[in-house]
């Protein structure tokens, strides 16, 4: 084993930042090889969300008079673009547990990288794929004669809004997968994922729920971005006269930046916190 | 041993998890290991090998106790330890879906190795542990063998001043194993310091200059494998006969060469005759015994195994002092152990 070489000395030529991009980026790498060596996972990920569209589009399609006129799929796209962004959380939250429970975590933090390298590659994996999923959703919304009205300036500030909202969850889902630290966790947040889509603005108006349904549906973080999402594509919404109704522009961006505020913290203390 | 030459040193680490019963974890666990040796940890399931590993490694943090890896402190220079250790985990390690060759490139680069020489240096891996054939497959469809050794060559990527095995060869066919044995002999050959846990006492045998024996967090014996064995009993020969008049008649002409009591195995017609000068008394038990006309089936000049030590010293099924000929009976060690010296 003569050809072998030694660590670089601490101290080495490539500044700390670099080497945490370098390494950031190699963890990226391997994410976008697990994607060429199983498209069939992304791709059903992608798949899954459109799915939902044509289900929930087919079976409230008739019943729901949406707010100011327009069809339900004028208003549920936006939502539905919303929820493709919590569907989001188990991809990140299963590559994490799944890292945990093979020890791979561990050979990671066995190495002389910085925990924030591991968390970098793994959120850049996770934004492209959602950034793809997002794509997918918006041709799969064009082709059922969903259609932004806004300017092309207003709908990209909607799809910031979208991908804000999905890197939010991706420290959320980081954490959630490094605390509970099991397949388990992973199921228990699939199911999840439903009744937190559906305590929402996505699919109906929050003001057609009993009241204090209806307040927590407006409260929910999911409910600001679709709303706001809604207001820039220029599709029809609800209104609704509570303040943080009123707000959803603010809240589209607040709820998001308060999300990372906690859980970004709490991730890289996570990882960093030696458990057994 | 010098406090300046230890490279890896614990004093008083105590560990415990949150519910766990009281003994498990580390209670007062030391060690110092000596710059450029191999330092074999044994013990029963549970005793605490692998959190003393984990510790070490900066990837569970320590109750109380002080420890050090290459001249800084697990606990606060937890970075500078990374920077000079691999770990080779009980479990392998391995990214699934990637193939055996991503893997070692991957960790390559991790380790800062420029992606030509992360290549090739996976490359000289994948050939070195058998593991070429396979490289272009995605990990899953290894064998637990195949993972083991793809685990063992990503942690050899590049040799770590320090090496922290956990295991490596628990699952491994005797060809893997050997290469297992010889790759970590040529790390240290090159001055990497090993600390290995094992369930195989022939392997600590083999590979460490010393031996430290863990039982509920705690270390019982440490020494050399040899001094370990002698500390235990001293060597014995086993005679076997073909009846109980052969061995009835044996009684006492091996009790003129035994340097303490006989240990008698009726059923199996055996004696064990304690010895103080080995091929000398061999040689005057096996004249004496021709002499009176006894043919014995079998005489072998034995020295106790680490098994018989690490039972002994871990309260498994050996028992009290008295009752060890029996469980050298049972200890069931073959024709090939390294302890054993058939006349
Ligand atoms: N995460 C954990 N939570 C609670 N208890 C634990 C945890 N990990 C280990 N233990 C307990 O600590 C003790 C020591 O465990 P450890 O894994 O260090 O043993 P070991 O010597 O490596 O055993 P083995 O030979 O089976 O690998 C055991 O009793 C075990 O049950
Ligand atoms: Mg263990």
């Amino acid at each position: 084993m003569n050809a072998t070489t030694r660590r670089l000395p601490s101290g080495a030529p490539l500044p700390r930042l670099g080497r945490a991009l370098a390494d950031a980026w190699t963890i990226t790498l391997r994410d976008l090889n697990h994607w060429a060596l199983r498209p069939g996972t992304v791709i059903v990920g992608w798949l899954f969300p459109v799915m939902t569209v044509l289900m929930f589009g087919g079976l409230f399609g008739g019943a729901i008079s949406v707010p100011g006129g327009g069809g339900y799929f004028e208003f549920l796209m936006p939502g539905m673009f919303t929820l493709t962004m919590l569907f989001g959380l188990e991809t990140t939250m299963t590559a994490v547990t799944t890292d945990a429970a093979r020890g791979v975590t561990d050979r990671f933090r066995s190495l002389p990288m910085s925990s924030s390298a591991v968390v970098l590659g793994r959120c850049a994996a996770d934004m492209l794929n959602s950034v793809g999923g997002l794509a997918v959703m918006i041709g799969a919304g064009l082709l059922l004669g969903w259609s932004w009205h806004g300017g092309p300036g207003a709908a990209l500030a909607a799809v910031g809004l979208l991908l804000l909202l999905r890197f939010a969850l991706l420290w959320v889902g980081i954490f959630i997968g490094l605390a509970a630290g099991g397949p388990e966790a992973v199921t228990s947040v699939q199911i999840l994922v439903w009744p937190v889509g559906f305590l929402s603005g996505v699919f109906v108006d929050p003001a057609t729920m009993p009241a204090w349904l209806g307040a927590i549906a407006a409260w929910n973080p999911l409910s600001a971005t679709a709303a706001a999402a809604r207001e820039l594509f220029g599709n029809p919404g609800h209104g609704g006269g509570s303040w943080i109704e009123q707000h959803a522009m603010l809240m589209a961006a607040g709820w998001p930046v308060l999300l990372v505020a906690v859980f970004l913290p709490l991730s890289a203390r996570t990882f960093r916190r030696l458990k057994g | 041993m010098q406090e300046a030459e230890s490279t890896i040193t614990a004093e008083g680490v105590r560990k415990r998890y949150p519910g766990a019963p009281d003994g498990t974890g580390l209670n007062g666990f030391d060690l110092r290991v000596a710059a450029g040796s191999v330092c074999g940890l044994l013990g029963p399931n549970g005793a605490g090998k692998t959190t003393a590993v984990r510790i070490l490694s900066t990837l569970l943090e320590m109750d109380a106790g002080r420890a050090s890896v290459a001249g800084f402190d697990v606990r606060t220079q937890g970075r500078r330890v990374r920077e000079r250790i691999g770990l080779v985990g009980q479990y392998a390690a391995v990214d699934e879906i990637l193939t055996g060759r991503q893997n070692l490139v991957m960790f390559g680069r991790l380790n800062r190795l420029p992606v030509a020489a992360a290549r090739r240096r996976a490359d000289e891996l994948l050939e070195r542990f058998s593991l070429a054939g396979a490289a272009g497959r995605p990990v899953g469809g290894y064998s637990g063998g195949m993972r083991r050794r793809l685990d063992l060559a990503a942690s050899l990527v590049v040799s770590p001043p320090v090496l922290f095995v956990d295991e490596p060869t628990t699952g491994l066919d005797p060809a893997a194993r050997r290469e297992v044995w010889t790759a970590v002999r040529e790390l240290v050959d090159e001055g990497t310091t090993v600390l290995l846990t094992t369930q195989y006492l022939e392997e600590a045998d083999r590979l460490a200059d010393r031996v430290s024996m863990l039982k509920e967090g705690r270390v019982v014996a440490e020494g050399t494998p040899d001094g370990l064995k002698s500390a235990l009993g001293g060597d014995w020969i086993e005679i076997v006969f073909a009846g109980p008049a052969d061995a009835e008649a044996a009684r006492p002409i091996a009790a003129r060469v035994a340097s303490g009591e006989l240990r008698l195995d009726g059923p199996a017609h055996r004696i064990g005759v304690p010895v103080a000068e080995r091929t000398r008394a061999l040689v005057r038990v096996a004249t004496a015994l021709n002499e009176a006309g006894i043919e014995p089936e079998d005489i072998t000049l034995r020295r106790p195994t680490l098994d018989e030590v690490f039972l002994h010293l871990t309260g498994g099924a050996a028992g009290t002092e008295a009752e060890r000929p029996a469980a050298r009976v049972n200890a069931a060690t073959g024709p090939e152990d390294p302890a054993e010296e058939t006349v």
